[in-house]
């Protein structure tokens, strides 16, 4: 029998085996950033241990930083505090550091990739569950605990058991205004938010292959939400067209004998999974949450499903408390529903690509009046890449707010919150209730559905505008 | 990390399914730098009205005198969502040694066994049997033997718990501890690679 992708890739990484239990896994990368690290430093501290890989390791700060004047100190004191603490640490450490400032500094998620440290074949960790981004580059990259982050510092391995593995083919064409997010959108949809917990997935056919590496990020990213350890697509041409000639990717002949290995990580055509499901992109449309976990997504032309079309007692249960949150009735259509917020970023949603569809639908068009638009680059360099190409002049013609890189209203953690009781149609990764503030109410789209309703002011199916 | 032998406690019933950590532990409390005092902001927005800890939620269970011990009892999918380590510590800090759901998300799993708190998977039918139960109720869980009992009626049913995990458990040890162990073997395959 043949191997998978992911086989290929852990078998290459395991020190040993422990008996009756898990493997050793060795990590290759390890990004790190100012929420999920403070208490790993000092445990190893506290231990009297050493880093042992220093220089496998990049930290930069994001989920706790403003995305207004970051040149100044940041006003609320914890987090100023807990930003500066990263800061000593990788100091004290020898870190390499993409803090506050720095022209490297973005989205954990955005600047790996973007930097060349995501390379096809590695293991990655990161405290963070999103580090199934970096999958979309043919690696093994998962999201860990804090404790986790000190067994990286301390022996740059992690005891793990092998998942179970599906895959996902998603052939054929995609619709006008379907996007990477809205197949993302759909599969949760379909196998919920528990769905995949236990696997790791593998994407793979004909529609997955045609995408640019953003759209595969994106794909990726969200892995997590159906509850799958992570994500990966096999890497091809259009990975190493994304990576020649970044800072951290080999160059010269290494570049040509890297280039020789990634070729060999593919999944064998006799090799087996323990799920396959299979879909046809023709039948994804543009997608949108009603509910509060990403699995709750319909077509934005979909209404909410009613009570009667539910089986089990539960799913009444669970849709029921959802509404209540949500402030919405089973059965409605989300259509013409007006939103108080646009959130264009996170890690699902903020790199160039994104920021590029979203100029081209808006270009020469305002925001409804009763909107607050934010769009935030998830990086420093998408920020000046978006200068380069004039779009920050589009989204300012267009009322948009334009900010600097963070994590931002993702997560309700930064100054960047929606208040409570407003709506906002946000093309982050999570819908959980207070998840973008106390209160707030978070509906998910792809960066030209969220667009859409920035114009209108209202929920939109995109394809009306195109 | 201390050892986990045997709880016998009363148990705190959340029949909600999906539950994230986000509700276990909202991201605003994640500023903090050290692993302490997240107990008195475990479910924070279900706990208080309007983050007013002189206006409880009367309807929610850590607010309800009647339910109270060392074990939660929760709905299937529990601690899905965002890696947070700070859910398994306000859990823990709560005065938690042990979640018992259906179902539960990888990260949290693993989260709750490197600090103690014992993951316990049962099947739906017994997760509907506990949240049947009289508020007064015990329920005793035995790490060694892998059973959890509800000692009122008898009903017992097995638990899985990685061979491995379940030494840790029972003597205290963690991971980091035996990472440090196998340093030489590490820089073996870091040699053999390169």
């Amino acid at each position: 029998m043949g191997a998978t992708l992911f086989d290929k890739i852990w078998h290459q990484h395991i020190v040993e085996q422990v008996t009756d239990g898990p493997s050793v896994l060795y990590i290759d990368k390890h990004l790190i950033h100012e929420v999920t690290s403070p208490q790993a430093f000092q445990g190893i501290e506290k231990r009297g241990l050493s880093i042992f890989r220093p220089k496998q390791i990049v930290a930069t700060a994001d989920h706790n930083v403003p995305t207004l004047n970051q040149h100044l100190p940041i006003r609320d004191e914890l987090s100023r505090l807990q930003v500066q603490q990263l800061i000593e640490n990788c100091t004290r450490h020898g870190i390499e550091l993409y803090g506050l400032g720095h022209p490297n500094q973005g989205i954990v998620h955005v600047i790996g990739p973007e930097l060349g440290i995501t390379q096809p074949g590695m293991t990655i960790v990161c405290g963070d569950s999103h580090t199934s981004t970096h999958g979309a580059f043919g690696t093994i990259a998962f999201g860990i605990g804090t404790s986790e982050v000190e067994m990286v510092f301390a022996s740059q391995c992690l005891l793990q058991t092998k998942p179970r593995q599906m895959r996902i083919n998603i052939d054929g064409e995609l619709g006008a205004g379907v996007v990477a997010k809205d197949i993302i959108l759909y599969i949760i949809a379909k196998i919920s938010a528990g769905g995949a917990t236990g696997y790791f997935v593998e994407y793979a056919g004909s529609a997955i292959r045609k995408l640019s590496m953003e759209a595969r990020m994106t794909i990726c990213n969200m892995s997590i939400e159906m509850g799958a350890r992570g994500g990966l697509i096999a890497p091809d041409e259009i990975t190493y067209t994304y990576m020649k000639g970044r800072p951290y990717a080999p160059a010269g002949t290494a570049w040509d004998n890297a280039v020789i290995s990634w070729k060999e990580l593919y999944t064998d055509n006799d090799a087996v999974f323990d799920l396959e499901l299979n879909i046809d992109a023709a039948n994804i449309q543009p997608m949108i949450t009603y509910g509060t976990n990403p699995g709750m997504g319909m077509a934005v032309t979909d209404a909410i499903p009613s009570y009667e079309s539910l089986d089990e007692e539960a799913e009444k249960q669970n849709l029921k408390k959802s509404l209540a949150y949500m402030g919405l009735t089973p059965g409605q259509s989300l259509l013409n529903m007006p939103v108080q917020h646009v959130f264009i970023g996170s890690c699902t949603n903020s790199r160039i690509e994104d920021l590029r569809l979203v100029a081209e639908l808006v270009k020469n068009k305002q925001k409804h009046p009763d909107v607050q638009v934010l769009i935030v680059p998830g990086s420093q360099e998408v920020a000046r890449q978006a200068k380069r190409e004039g779009l920050d002049v589009i989204f300012a013609a267009a009322g948009f707010e334009l900010r600097q890189a963070g994590c931002s209203a993702c997560l309700g953690m930064n100054e960047d919150k929606v208040p409570a009781g407003e709506y906002c149609i946000s093309t982050s990764n999570r819908n959980f209730e207070g998840r973008q503030g106390a209160g707030a109410r978070t509906l998910l789209a792809s960066p030209l559905t969220a667009a859409a309703a920035a114009i209108t002011g209202k929920i939109t199916d995109v394809r009306t505008l195109l | 990390m201390k050892p986990l032998k045997e709880i016998e406690s009363r148990f705190v019933p959340l029949p909600i399914e999906n539950i994230d950590t986000d509700q276990i532990i909202p991201a605003r409390f994640l500023k903090a730098t050290t692993r302490e005092g997240f107990g008195k902001n475990l479910f924070r927005d279900w706990r208080y009205v309007q983050d007013d800890e002189k206006q409880p939620v009367k309807t929610f269970v850590l607010n309800q005198p009647e339910y109270a011990g060392e074990i939660l009892v929760a709905g299937k999918n529990f601690g899905c969502g965002s890696s947070r380590e700070h859910a398994a510590w306000a859990l823990q800090d709560y005065g938690f040694r042990a979640v018992v759901s259906s179902f539960f998300a990888d990260i949290f799993k693993n989260n709750a066994l490197n600090n103690g708190v014992l993951p316990v998977k049962v099947s739906d039918e017994f997760l509907s049997r506990i949240f049947s139960l009289p508020s007064n109720s015990i329920i005793k869980i035995n790490v060694e033997k892998q059973t959890i009992t509800l000692l009122s009626t008898g009903e017992e049913a097995h638990f899985e718990i990685n061979p491995y995990k379940k030494t840790c458990l029972l003597n205290g040890y963690d991971d980091i501890d035996y990472l440090i162990n196998r340093k030489e073997s590490i820089e073996k395959y870091e040699a053999a690679r390169n």
